[in-house]
Protein backbone atom coordinates (compact mmCIF):
# COMPACT_ATOMS: atom_id res chain seq x y z
CA UNK A 1 0.00 0.00 0.00
CA UNK A 2 1.91 3.36 -1.04
CA UNK A 3 1.05 6.40 1.12
CA UNK A 4 1.58 10.58 -0.08
CA UNK A 5 1.37 13.16 2.33
CA UNK A 6 -1.31 13.36 4.68
CA UNK A 7 -3.62 16.29 3.07
CA UNK A 8 -6.94 16.78 4.93
CA UNK A 9 -8.34 19.07 2.22
CA UNK A 10 -8.01 16.05 -0.40
CA UNK A 11 -9.11 13.00 2.02
CA UNK A 12 -12.89 12.12 0.67
CA UNK A 13 -15.26 12.07 4.18
CA UNK A 14 -18.59 10.49 3.60
CA UNK A 15 -20.00 13.00 6.08
CA UNK A 16 -19.26 15.95 3.62
CA UNK A 17 -20.10 14.32 0.21
CA UNK A 18 -23.72 13.35 1.61
CA UNK A 19 -24.14 17.16 2.67
CA UNK A 20 -22.39 18.76 -0.31
CA UNK A 21 -24.74 15.96 -2.38
CA UNK A 22 -27.78 16.70 -0.52
CA UNK A 23 -27.11 20.70 -0.74
CA UNK A 24 -26.84 20.63 -4.41
CA UNK A 25 -29.11 18.89 -5.32
CA UNK A 26 -31.75 20.84 -3.32
CA UNK A 27 -29.53 23.88 -4.83
CA UNK A 28 -30.17 23.01 -8.20
CA UNK A 29 -33.98 21.51 -7.99
CA UNK A 30 -34.56 25.01 -6.46
CA UNK A 31 -32.93 27.54 -8.29
CA UNK A 32 -33.39 26.05 -11.20
CA UNK A 33 -37.37 25.88 -10.56
CA UNK A 34 -37.96 29.07 -9.16
CA UNK A 35 -35.14 30.94 -10.81
CA UNK A 36 -33.00 29.60 -13.53
CA UNK A 37 -35.98 28.36 -15.89
CA UNK A 38 -37.91 31.44 -15.55
CA UNK A 39 -34.73 33.71 -16.02
CA UNK A 40 -34.32 31.64 -19.32
CA UNK A 41 -37.62 31.53 -20.44
CA UNK A 42 -38.25 35.28 -19.97
CA UNK A 43 -34.77 35.92 -21.98
CA UNK A 44 -35.94 33.52 -24.99
CA UNK A 45 -39.55 35.99 -24.89
CA UNK A 46 -37.33 38.56 -24.46
CA UNK A 47 -35.20 38.10 -27.43
CA UNK A 48 -38.17 36.85 -29.59
CA UNK A 49 -39.96 39.87 -28.93
CA UNK A 50 -37.35 41.89 -30.24
CA UNK A 51 -36.95 39.91 -33.19
CA UNK A 52 -40.72 40.21 -33.43
CA UNK A 53 -40.78 44.46 -32.80
CA UNK A 54 -37.51 43.99 -35.80
CA UNK A 55 -39.17 42.11 -37.78
CA UNK A 56 -42.43 44.29 -37.47
CA UNK A 57 -40.37 47.53 -38.32
CA UNK A 58 -39.04 46.18 -41.53
CA UNK A 59 -42.22 45.08 -42.53
CA UNK A 60 -44.43 48.66 -41.89
CA UNK A 61 -40.94 50.23 -43.23
CA UNK A 62 -41.34 48.17 -46.74
CA UNK A 63 -45.70 48.43 -46.33
CA UNK A 64 -44.56 52.40 -46.12
CA UNK A 65 -42.73 52.03 -49.09
CA UNK A 66 -44.82 50.66 -51.07
CA UNK A 67 -47.79 52.86 -49.76
CA UNK A 68 -45.71 55.63 -51.22
CA UNK A 69 -44.64 54.07 -54.75
CA UNK A 70 -48.43 53.63 -54.97
CA UNK A 71 -49.07 56.93 -53.95
CA UNK A 72 -47.37 58.25 -56.60
CA UNK A 73 -48.47 56.19 -59.05
CA UNK A 74 -52.61 57.07 -58.17
CA UNK A 75 -51.31 60.65 -58.37
CA UNK A 76 -49.63 60.11 -61.63
CA UNK A 77 -52.97 58.34 -63.06
CA UNK A 78 -55.23 61.04 -61.53
CA UNK A 79 -53.22 63.53 -63.41
CA UNK A 80 -53.47 61.68 -66.79
CA UNK A 81 -57.17 61.07 -66.05
CA UNK A 82 -57.70 64.64 -65.38
CA UNK A 83 -56.13 65.61 -68.48
CA UNK A 84 -57.82 63.30 -70.46
CA UNK A 85 -61.02 64.36 -69.17
CA UNK A 86 -60.12 68.40 -69.67
CA UNK A 87 -59.06 67.31 -73.56
CA UNK A 88 -62.80 65.24 -73.91
CA UNK A 89 -64.48 67.93 -72.44
CA UNK A 90 -62.92 70.69 -74.86
CA UNK A 91 -63.33 67.96 -77.64
CA UNK A 92 -67.39 67.60 -76.67
CA UNK A 93 -67.46 71.57 -76.12
CA UNK A 94 -65.60 72.26 -80.02
CA UNK A 95 -68.05 69.12 -81.21
CA UNK A 96 -71.03 70.33 -79.56
CA UNK A 97 -70.13 74.60 -80.75
CA UNK A 98 -69.69 72.77 -84.41
CA UNK A 99 -72.67 71.29 -83.97
CA UNK A 100 -75.32 73.60 -82.52
CA UNK A 101 -73.28 75.91 -85.69
CA UNK A 102 -74.42 73.57 -88.17
CA UNK A 103 -77.55 73.10 -86.69
CA UNK A 104 -78.40 76.99 -86.68
CA UNK A 105 -77.31 77.18 -90.02
CA UNK A 106 -79.25 74.28 -91.40
CA UNK A 107 -82.49 75.74 -88.97
CA UNK A 108 -81.63 79.06 -90.89
CA UNK A 109 -81.21 77.82 -94.32
CA UNK A 110 -84.60 75.72 -93.63
CA UNK A 111 -86.47 79.01 -92.87
CA UNK A 112 -85.35 80.91 -95.77
CA UNK A 113 -86.25 78.22 -97.73
CA UNK A 114 -89.92 78.08 -95.77
CA UNK A 115 -89.80 81.64 -96.38
CA UNK A 116 -88.78 81.55 -100.33
CA UNK A 117 -91.67 78.91 -100.55
CA UNK A 118 -94.52 80.69 -98.59
CA UNK A 119 -93.13 83.50 -100.85
CA UNK A 120 -93.89 81.76 -103.65
CA UNK A 121 -96.71 80.50 -103.43
CA UNK A 122 -98.76 83.47 -101.59
CA UNK A 123 -97.52 85.36 -104.50
CA UNK A 124 -98.65 82.50 -107.18
CA UNK A 125 -102.45 82.66 -104.87
CA UNK A 126 -102.32 86.80 -105.16
CA UNK A 127 -101.21 86.63 -108.93
CA UNK A 128 -103.99 84.09 -109.61
CA UNK A 129 -106.78 86.22 -107.18
CA UNK A 130 -105.77 89.04 -109.37
CA UNK A 131 -106.01 87.47 -112.28
CA UNK A 132 -109.10 86.15 -111.19
CA UNK A 133 -109.97 89.70 -110.42
CA UNK A 134 -109.18 91.36 -113.34
CA UNK A 135 -110.58 88.70 -116.04
CA UNK A 136 -113.89 89.52 -114.09
CA UNK A 137 -113.86 93.02 -114.51
CA UNK A 138 -112.95 92.56 -118.19
CA UNK A 139 -115.17 89.82 -118.54
CA UNK A 140 -117.87 92.30 -116.86
CA UNK A 141 -116.89 95.12 -118.95
CA UNK A 142 -116.83 93.40 -121.93
CA UNK A 143 -119.92 92.20 -120.93
CA UNK A 144 -121.23 96.00 -120.44
CA UNK A 145 -119.63 96.53 -124.10
CA UNK A 146 -120.94 93.68 -125.69
CA UNK A 147 -124.36 94.00 -124.12
CA UNK A 148 -124.73 97.25 -125.17
CA UNK A 149 -123.12 96.33 -128.70
CA UNK A 150 -123.71 92.98 -129.34
CA UNK A 151 -126.96 92.06 -127.10
CA UNK A 152 -126.95 88.54 -126.69
CA UNK A 153 -124.38 87.40 -129.57
CA UNK A 154 -123.09 83.73 -128.74
CA UNK A 155 -120.21 83.95 -131.76
CA UNK A 156 -119.17 87.48 -129.80
CA UNK A 157 -119.39 85.99 -126.49
CA UNK A 158 -117.32 83.12 -127.50
CA UNK A 159 -114.54 84.88 -129.01
CA UNK A 160 -114.35 87.38 -125.97
CA UNK A 161 -114.00 84.23 -123.85
CA UNK A 162 -111.41 82.77 -126.12
CA UNK A 163 -109.77 86.69 -125.80
CA UNK A 164 -109.93 86.32 -122.02
CA UNK A 165 -108.02 82.73 -121.97
CA UNK A 166 -105.62 84.40 -124.10
CA UNK A 167 -104.48 86.67 -121.35
CA UNK A 168 -101.78 86.42 -119.74
CA UNK A 169 -100.58 88.43 -116.85
CA UNK A 170 -97.20 88.24 -116.59
CA UNK B 1 -15.82 26.38 -33.05
CA UNK B 2 -12.09 25.67 -33.79
CA UNK B 3 -10.55 28.35 -31.38
CA UNK B 4 -13.08 27.05 -28.82
CA UNK B 5 -11.64 23.25 -28.64
CA UNK B 6 -8.19 24.93 -28.24
CA UNK B 7 -9.19 27.33 -25.42
CA UNK B 8 -10.86 23.62 -24.26
CA UNK B 9 -7.18 22.01 -24.38
CA UNK B 10 -5.34 25.06 -22.76
CA UNK B 11 -7.59 25.06 -20.35
CA UNK B 12 -7.64 21.72 -19.37
CA UNK B 13 -3.76 21.84 -19.11
CA UNK B 14 -4.25 24.37 -16.14
CA UNK B 15 -4.88 21.74 -13.27
CA UNK B 16 -2.08 22.78 -11.02
CA UNK B 17 0.66 20.48 -9.47
CA UNK B 18 2.03 22.74 -6.80
CA UNK B 19 -0.49 20.54 -4.42
CA UNK B 20 1.54 17.42 -4.71
CA UNK B 21 4.81 19.61 -5.10
CA UNK B 22 3.72 20.99 -1.33
CA UNK B 23 6.39 19.87 1.39
CA UNK B 24 4.84 17.19 3.82
CA UNK B 25 3.21 19.23 6.03
CA UNK B 26 4.14 18.14 9.64
CA UNK B 27 7.03 16.19 8.35
CA UNK B 28 10.20 16.44 11.29
CA UNK B 29 8.79 18.18 13.84
CA UNK B 30 6.98 17.53 17.07
CA UNK B 31 4.14 19.87 17.29
CA UNK B 32 4.77 22.15 19.73
CA UNK B 33 3.59 26.12 19.98
CA UNK B 34 5.85 28.85 19.55
CA UNK B 35 8.01 27.47 16.11
CA UNK B 36 6.12 28.45 12.82
CA UNK B 37 5.71 25.93 10.20
CA UNK B 38 4.42 27.32 7.23
CA UNK B 39 3.00 24.20 5.53
CA UNK B 40 1.19 22.91 8.42
CA UNK B 41 -0.11 26.29 9.11
CA UNK B 42 -1.70 26.67 5.75
CA UNK B 43 -2.98 23.20 5.51
CA UNK B 44 -4.31 23.65 8.90
CA UNK B 45 -6.15 26.53 7.46
CA UNK B 46 -7.55 25.23 4.50
CA UNK B 47 -9.15 22.41 5.69
CA UNK B 48 -12.15 21.60 6.66
CA UNK B 49 -13.04 22.13 10.71
CA UNK B 50 -15.88 21.31 12.79
CA UNK B 51 -15.83 25.23 14.23
CA UNK B 52 -15.95 28.78 12.28
CA UNK B 53 -12.36 30.82 13.04
CA UNK B 54 -12.92 34.54 12.20
CA UNK B 55 -9.33 36.10 12.58
CA UNK B 56 -8.51 33.55 15.68
CA UNK B 57 -10.67 35.78 17.41
CA UNK B 58 -14.14 34.90 16.88
CA UNK B 59 -15.17 30.92 17.07
CA UNK B 60 -18.31 29.87 15.88
CA UNK B 61 -19.80 27.01 17.05
CA UNK B 62 -21.36 24.01 15.03
CA UNK B 63 -23.48 21.37 14.95
CA UNK B 64 -21.68 17.73 15.48
CA UNK B 65 -22.79 14.81 14.09
CA UNK B 66 -20.86 12.06 15.29
CA UNK B 67 -21.43 8.14 14.63
CA UNK B 68 -19.17 5.50 16.62
CA UNK B 69 -19.83 2.06 17.44
CA UNK B 70 -21.15 3.78 21.22
CA UNK B 71 -24.64 5.12 18.81
CA UNK B 72 -25.09 8.77 17.45
CA UNK B 73 -23.68 11.92 19.31
CA UNK B 74 -25.49 15.64 18.46
CA UNK B 75 -23.67 18.60 20.37
CA UNK B 76 -22.64 21.97 19.79
CA UNK B 77 -19.02 22.36 18.87
CA UNK B 78 -18.96 24.84 21.33
CA UNK B 79 -18.80 22.34 24.30
CA UNK B 80 -14.66 21.58 23.20
CA UNK B 81 -14.48 24.62 24.31
CA UNK B 82 -11.98 25.73 21.29
CA UNK B 83 -9.46 27.81 21.72
CA UNK B 84 -6.05 28.99 19.87
CA UNK B 85 -5.45 27.05 16.87
CA UNK B 86 -8.96 25.91 17.26
CA UNK B 87 -7.69 22.73 19.99
CA UNK B 88 -10.54 22.19 22.23
CA UNK B 89 -10.41 22.47 26.22
CA UNK B 90 -12.67 20.10 26.66
CA UNK B 91 -13.12 16.22 25.76
CA UNK B 92 -16.55 14.96 25.38
CA UNK B 93 -18.31 12.00 24.97
CA UNK B 94 -14.40 10.57 24.40
CA UNK B 95 -14.32 13.05 21.05
CA UNK B 96 -11.80 16.01 21.42
CA UNK B 97 -11.42 19.18 18.93
CA UNK B 98 -8.17 19.58 17.69
CA UNK B 99 -6.88 21.45 15.02
CA UNK B 100 -10.74 22.55 14.48
CA UNK B 101 -11.19 18.72 13.74
CA UNK B 102 -12.72 16.39 15.88
CA UNK B 103 -10.88 12.90 17.02
CA UNK B 104 -11.82 10.38 19.01
CA UNK B 105 -9.92 8.72 21.98
CA UNK B 106 -9.37 5.12 20.62
CA UNK B 107 -7.01 4.11 23.88
CA UNK B 108 -9.15 2.56 27.15
CA UNK B 109 -8.44 4.06 30.35
CA UNK B 110 -10.04 7.09 29.03
CA UNK B 111 -13.16 8.45 30.56
CA UNK B 112 -15.70 8.25 27.52
CA UNK B 113 -18.48 9.74 29.33
CA UNK B 114 -19.18 13.57 29.90
CA UNK B 115 -17.08 16.76 29.38
CA UNK B 116 -13.72 16.37 30.89
CA UNK B 117 -10.81 19.09 30.72
CA UNK B 118 -7.89 17.81 28.45
CA UNK B 119 -4.56 19.18 29.26
CA UNK B 120 -3.01 19.66 25.21
CA UNK B 121 -2.62 17.54 22.49
CA UNK B 122 0.74 15.53 21.50
CA UNK B 123 2.13 15.23 17.58
CA UNK B 124 4.50 11.59 16.52
CA UNK B 125 5.47 10.32 14.11
CA UNK B 126 5.27 6.44 13.79
CA UNK B 127 6.60 4.06 11.56
CA UNK B 128 3.80 2.34 9.79
CA UNK B 129 4.75 0.18 6.34
CA UNK B 130 7.88 1.59 6.21
CA UNK B 131 6.31 5.05 5.66
CA UNK B 132 5.91 7.64 7.85
CA UNK B 133 2.20 8.36 9.55
CA UNK B 134 1.26 10.89 12.02
CA UNK B 135 -0.38 10.07 15.39
CA UNK B 136 -2.32 12.60 17.34
CA UNK B 137 -2.16 12.28 21.44
CA UNK B 138 -4.41 13.75 24.08
CA UNK B 139 -2.80 14.63 27.41
CA UNK B 140 -5.22 13.95 30.57
CA UNK B 141 -4.09 13.39 34.07
CA UNK B 142 -0.08 13.05 32.95
CA UNK B 143 -1.25 10.61 30.86
CA UNK B 144 -1.35 10.52 26.38
CA UNK B 145 -4.25 8.72 24.98
CA UNK B 146 -3.67 7.71 20.94
CA UNK B 147 -6.62 9.39 18.88
CA UNK B 148 -8.46 8.49 15.85
CA UNK B 149 -8.94 10.92 13.25
CA UNK B 150 -12.26 10.63 11.20
CA UNK B 151 -13.38 8.29 8.58
CA UNK B 152 -12.16 9.01 5.35
CA UNK B 153 -12.94 7.04 1.86
CA UNK B 154 -9.50 7.59 0.80
CA UNK B 155 -8.06 3.97 1.82
CA UNK B 156 -5.34 5.66 3.25
CA UNK B 157 -3.47 7.05 0.22
CA UNK B 158 -3.95 10.42 1.57
CA UNK B 159 -3.16 9.11 5.17
CA UNK B 160 -6.48 8.62 6.52
CA UNK B 161 -8.60 5.65 6.50
CA UNK B 162 -11.84 3.47 8.23
CA UNK B 163 -11.40 4.64 11.44
CA UNK B 164 -13.29 3.81 15.06
CA UNK B 165 -16.52 6.91 13.97
CA UNK B 166 -17.28 8.92 11.51
CA UNK B 167 -17.98 12.59 11.30
CA UNK B 168 -21.39 13.79 9.40
CA UNK B 169 -21.20 17.02 11.08
CA UNK B 170 -22.09 20.91 9.50
CA UNK B 171 -18.87 21.78 9.21
CA UNK B 172 -17.23 24.93 7.99
CA UNK B 173 -17.60 24.07 4.43
CA UNK B 174 -21.25 22.49 4.86
CA UNK B 175 -22.21 25.96 6.41
CA UNK B 176 -20.68 27.61 3.91
CA UNK B 177 -21.84 26.08 1.01
CA UNK B 178 -25.91 26.25 2.90
CA UNK B 179 -25.35 30.14 3.55
CA UNK B 180 -23.81 30.60 -0.30
CA UNK B 181 -26.66 28.37 -1.66
CA UNK B 182 -29.54 30.65 0.19
CA UNK B 183 -27.45 33.79 -0.91
CA UNK B 184 -27.45 32.24 -4.60
CA UNK B 185 -30.90 31.63 -3.99
CA UNK B 186 -32.71 35.05 -2.72
CA UNK B 187 -30.47 36.71 -6.01
CA UNK B 188 -31.43 34.77 -8.56
CA UNK B 189 -35.06 34.92 -6.94
CA UNK B 190 -34.66 38.41 -6.95
CA UNK B 191 -33.56 38.80 -10.34
CA UNK B 192 -35.90 36.47 -11.75
CA UNK B 193 -38.95 38.72 -10.44
CA UNK B 194 -37.92 41.74 -12.01
CA UNK B 195 -38.33 39.52 -15.27
CA UNK B 196 -41.52 38.29 -14.35
CA UNK B 197 -42.84 41.59 -13.51
CA UNK B 198 -40.52 44.26 -16.09
CA UNK B 199 -40.44 41.51 -18.50
CA UNK B 200 -40.34 44.67 -21.08
CA UNK B 201 -37.79 46.94 -19.69
CA UNK B 202 -34.18 47.08 -19.58
CA UNK B 203 -32.54 45.04 -17.06
CA UNK B 204 -31.30 46.96 -13.86
CA UNK B 205 -29.34 46.18 -10.71
CA UNK B 206 -28.46 42.39 -9.78
CA UNK B 207 -30.75 41.76 -13.05
CA UNK B 208 -28.15 43.64 -14.82
CA UNK B 209 -25.25 42.23 -13.16
CA UNK B 210 -27.03 38.69 -14.10
CA UNK B 211 -27.73 38.56 -17.00
CA UNK B 212 -24.19 39.04 -19.17
CA UNK B 213 -23.34 35.89 -16.97
CA UNK B 214 -26.41 34.26 -17.29
CA UNK B 215 -26.39 35.06 -21.09
CA UNK B 216 -22.35 33.84 -21.44
CA UNK B 217 -23.26 30.62 -19.78
CA UNK B 218 -26.05 30.10 -22.23
CA UNK B 219 -23.94 31.55 -25.33
CA UNK B 220 -20.54 30.71 -25.07
CA UNK B 221 -20.97 27.45 -23.48
CA UNK B 222 -24.72 25.76 -24.00
CA UNK B 223 -25.43 26.15 -26.91
CA UNK B 224 -22.49 25.58 -29.16
CA UNK B 225 -21.65 22.54 -27.08
CA UNK B 226 -25.17 21.08 -26.15
CA UNK B 227 -27.10 22.39 -29.02
CA UNK B 228 -30.93 22.92 -30.13
CA UNK B 229 -31.76 21.09 -26.82
CA UNK B 230 -29.83 22.88 -24.24
CA UNK B 231 -32.96 24.18 -22.28
CA UNK B 232 -33.12 20.88 -20.79
CA UNK B 233 -29.28 20.94 -19.18
CA UNK B 234 -29.41 24.51 -19.16
CA UNK B 235 -30.70 24.63 -15.16
CA UNK B 236 -28.07 22.56 -14.63
CA UNK B 237 -24.86 24.19 -16.09
CA UNK B 238 -26.15 27.61 -14.50
CA UNK B 239 -26.19 25.53 -11.10
CA UNK B 240 -23.15 24.24 -11.23
CA UNK B 241 -21.34 27.06 -12.87
CA UNK B 242 -23.05 29.82 -10.15
CA UNK B 243 -22.79 26.91 -6.89
CA UNK B 244 -18.81 26.59 -7.93
CA UNK B 245 -18.33 30.54 -8.59
CA UNK B 246 -19.79 31.26 -5.80
CA UNK B 247 -17.91 29.19 -3.06
CA UNK B 248 -14.80 30.16 -4.76
CA UNK B 249 -15.70 33.80 -4.26
CA UNK B 250 -16.54 33.01 -0.73
CA UNK B 251 -13.72 31.17 -0.02
CA UNK B 252 -11.40 34.26 -1.01
CA UNK B 253 -12.69 36.75 0.94
CA UNK B 254 -10.31 38.18 3.30
CA UNK B 255 -10.50 37.34 7.32
CA UNK B 256 -13.71 34.86 6.37
CA UNK B 257 -11.29 32.04 7.70
CA UNK B 258 -10.05 30.69 4.10
CA UNK B 259 -13.16 28.96 3.65
CA UNK B 260 -11.94 26.13 1.02
CA UNK B 261 -15.09 24.13 -0.05
CA UNK B 262 -14.06 24.38 -3.52
CA UNK B 263 -10.41 22.85 -2.96
CA UNK B 264 -12.00 19.99 -1.10
CA UNK B 265 -11.77 16.59 -3.01
CA UNK B 266 -15.06 15.65 -1.53
CA UNK B 267 -17.40 18.30 -2.78
CA UNK B 268 -15.69 18.19 -6.46
CA UNK B 269 -15.77 14.50 -6.50
CA UNK B 270 -19.77 14.73 -5.82
CA UNK B 271 -20.13 17.18 -8.73
CA UNK B 272 -18.09 15.12 -10.74
CA UNK B 273 -19.74 12.08 -10.06
CA UNK B 274 -23.29 13.75 -10.54
CA UNK B 275 -22.27 15.13 -14.17
CA UNK B 276 -20.81 11.26 -14.98
CA UNK B 277 -24.39 9.91 -13.75
CA UNK B 278 -26.17 12.40 -15.60
CA UNK B 279 -24.04 12.28 -19.05
CA UNK B 280 -24.35 8.66 -19.02
CA UNK B 281 -27.76 8.13 -18.05
CA UNK B 282 -28.44 10.35 -21.24
CA UNK B 283 -25.90 8.68 -23.21
CA UNK B 284 -27.70 7.72 -27.02
CA UNK B 285 -27.00 5.00 -28.84
CA UNK B 286 -24.47 7.14 -30.99
CA UNK B 287 -22.20 7.68 -27.72
CA UNK B 288 -22.28 4.14 -26.20
CA UNK B 289 -21.82 3.04 -30.05
CA UNK B 290 -18.66 5.35 -30.43
CA UNK B 291 -17.40 4.12 -27.01
CA UNK B 292 -17.23 0.22 -27.70
CA UNK B 293 -17.73 -0.48 -31.25
CA UNK B 294 -15.96 2.51 -33.08
CA UNK B 295 -17.67 2.26 -36.77
CA UNK B 296 -15.27 2.51 -39.59
CA UNK B 297 -12.15 1.29 -38.38
CA UNK B 298 -10.59 -2.41 -37.89
CA UNK B 299 -11.25 -4.64 -35.44
CA UNK B 300 -8.40 -5.15 -33.57
CA UNK B 301 -8.33 -1.06 -33.65
CA UNK B 302 -11.99 -1.14 -32.16
CA UNK B 303 -10.85 -3.48 -29.50
CA UNK B 304 -8.05 -0.98 -28.56
CA UNK B 305 -10.11 2.20 -29.00
CA UNK B 306 -12.82 0.53 -26.84
CA UNK B 307 -10.48 -0.02 -23.43
CA UNK B 308 -9.03 3.61 -24.11
CA UNK B 309 -12.64 4.87 -24.48
CA UNK B 310 -13.87 3.31 -21.53
CA UNK B 311 -10.78 4.37 -19.50
CA UNK B 312 -11.65 7.95 -20.88
CA UNK B 313 -15.26 7.52 -19.64
CA UNK B 314 -13.45 7.39 -15.97
CA UNK B 315 -10.75 9.57 -16.48
CA UNK B 316 -13.21 12.80 -17.86
CA UNK B 317 -14.80 13.07 -14.13
CA UNK B 318 -11.62 12.19 -12.32
CA UNK B 319 -10.10 15.67 -13.92
CA UNK B 320 -13.20 17.61 -13.34
CA UNK B 321 -12.82 16.40 -9.81
CA UNK B 322 -9.06 17.11 -9.10
CA UNK B 323 -8.85 20.03 -11.72
CA UNK B 324 -11.02 22.45 -9.42
CA UNK B 325 -10.12 21.31 -6.13
CA UNK B 326 -6.34 21.17 -7.16
CA UNK B 327 -6.64 25.33 -8.47
CA UNK B 328 -8.42 26.46 -5.54
CA UNK B 329 -6.65 24.65 -2.98
CA UNK B 330 -3.27 25.85 -4.64
CA UNK B 331 -4.14 29.00 -4.55
CA UNK B 332 -4.89 28.92 -0.92
CA UNK B 333 -2.04 27.56 -0.43
CA UNK B 334 0.10 30.36 -2.39
CA UNK B 335 -1.48 33.40 -0.53
CA UNK B 336 -1.10 31.43 3.26
CA UNK B 337 2.74 30.78 1.92
CA UNK B 338 2.84 34.48 1.14
CA UNK B 339 1.35 35.42 4.41
CA UNK B 340 3.61 32.92 6.00
CA UNK B 341 6.82 35.07 4.95
CA UNK B 342 6.22 37.19 7.10
CA UNK B 343 6.39 35.00 10.22
CA UNK B 344 9.50 33.01 8.51
CA UNK B 345 11.48 36.50 7.64
CA UNK B 346 10.22 37.63 11.72
CA UNK B 347 11.88 34.65 13.03
CA UNK B 348 8.18 33.83 14.64
CA UNK B 349 8.31 37.15 15.99
CA UNK B 350 11.62 37.04 17.65
CA UNK B 351 12.68 39.96 14.98
CA UNK B 352 10.71 42.72 14.40
CA UNK B 353 12.85 43.94 11.27
CA UNK B 354 12.78 40.90 9.44
CA UNK B 355 8.98 41.22 10.35
CA UNK B 356 8.83 44.30 8.28
CA UNK B 357 10.82 42.80 5.27
CA UNK B 358 8.76 39.97 5.26
CA UNK B 359 5.49 42.41 5.24
CA UNK B 360 6.99 43.92 2.47
CA UNK B 361 7.79 41.26 0.15
CA UNK B 362 4.44 39.46 1.57
CA UNK B 363 1.89 41.97 0.46
CA UNK B 364 2.66 42.93 -2.82
CA UNK B 365 3.41 39.06 -3.64
CA UNK B 366 -0.36 38.06 -1.65
CA UNK B 367 -2.20 40.76 -3.76
CA UNK B 368 -1.04 39.64 -6.63
CA UNK B 369 -1.62 36.03 -5.78
CA UNK B 370 -5.28 37.33 -4.78
CA UNK B 371 -5.57 38.93 -7.74
CA UNK B 372 -4.70 35.70 -9.85
CA UNK B 373 -6.94 33.98 -7.62
CA UNK B 374 -10.27 36.19 -8.69
CA UNK B 375 -9.73 34.93 -11.73
CA UNK B 376 -8.46 31.05 -11.14
CA UNK B 377 -12.43 31.59 -9.57
CA UNK B 378 -14.02 32.10 -12.58
CA UNK B 379 -12.31 30.15 -14.61
CA UNK B 380 -12.11 27.06 -13.11
CA UNK B 381 -16.27 28.15 -12.66
CA UNK B 382 -15.97 28.54 -16.63
CA UNK B 383 -14.07 25.38 -17.00
CA UNK B 384 -15.99 23.28 -15.27
CA UNK B 385 -19.44 24.28 -16.93
CA UNK B 386 -17.82 24.05 -20.53
CA UNK B 387 -16.57 20.51 -19.66
CA UNK B 388 -19.70 19.15 -18.23
CA UNK B 389 -21.63 20.46 -21.53
CA UNK B 390 -18.96 19.16 -23.49
CA UNK B 391 -19.67 15.91 -21.90
CA UNK B 392 -23.38 16.07 -22.21
CA UNK B 393 -23.03 17.42 -25.61
CA UNK B 394 -20.93 14.34 -26.70
CA UNK B 395 -23.57 12.10 -25.10
CA UNK B 396 -26.62 13.14 -26.55
CA UNK B 397 -24.97 13.77 -29.84
CA UNK B 398 -26.84 12.22 -32.28
CA UNK B 399 -25.12 10.63 -35.90
CA UNK B 400 -24.27 12.93 -38.46
CA UNK B 401 -25.29 11.40 -41.61
CA UNK B 402 -22.56 13.36 -43.76
CA UNK B 403 -19.74 12.34 -41.85
CA UNK B 404 -19.13 8.72 -43.46
CA UNK B 405 -16.89 7.57 -41.44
Amino acid sequence: MFSLVTFTPFQPTPGLAIWSLVIFLIFWYIVSKFAFKPIAEALEKREEDIQNAMDAAKKTKEEMANMKAENEKLLAEAREERSKIIQEAKDIKNQMISEAKDKAKEEANKIVANAVTEIESLKRTAFTEVKNEIGTMALSIAEKVIKKELQGDANQEAFVNTLVKDIHLN
Amino acid sequence: MRNRILLLVLLSFTFVFSVSAHEDPTAGHEAEHGKFDPGATAIHHISDANVFSILDAVRIPLPMILKSDQGWDIFSSGKFAPGHHEDGANAYNGYVMHHGSVYRVSEAGFPMEGLIPVNGFVHKEELVNNKNRDFYFVKYQDKEYRLDARTTLDGGILGGGFTSFMDFSMTKNVVSMILVSLFLFWLFRKAAQRYRTNPDKAPRGIQGLLEPLILFIRDEVAIPFIGDRYMKYFPLLLSIFFFILGLNLWGQVPFLGSVNVTGSLTVTMVLAILVFIIVNINGNKHYWGHIFWMPGVPVPIRILLACVEVMALFIKPLTLMLRLAGNISAGHIAILSFVGLIFIFGKSGESLAGSLVGTAVSVPLTMFMMVIELIVAFVQAFVFTILTASYIGAAIEEAHPEAAH
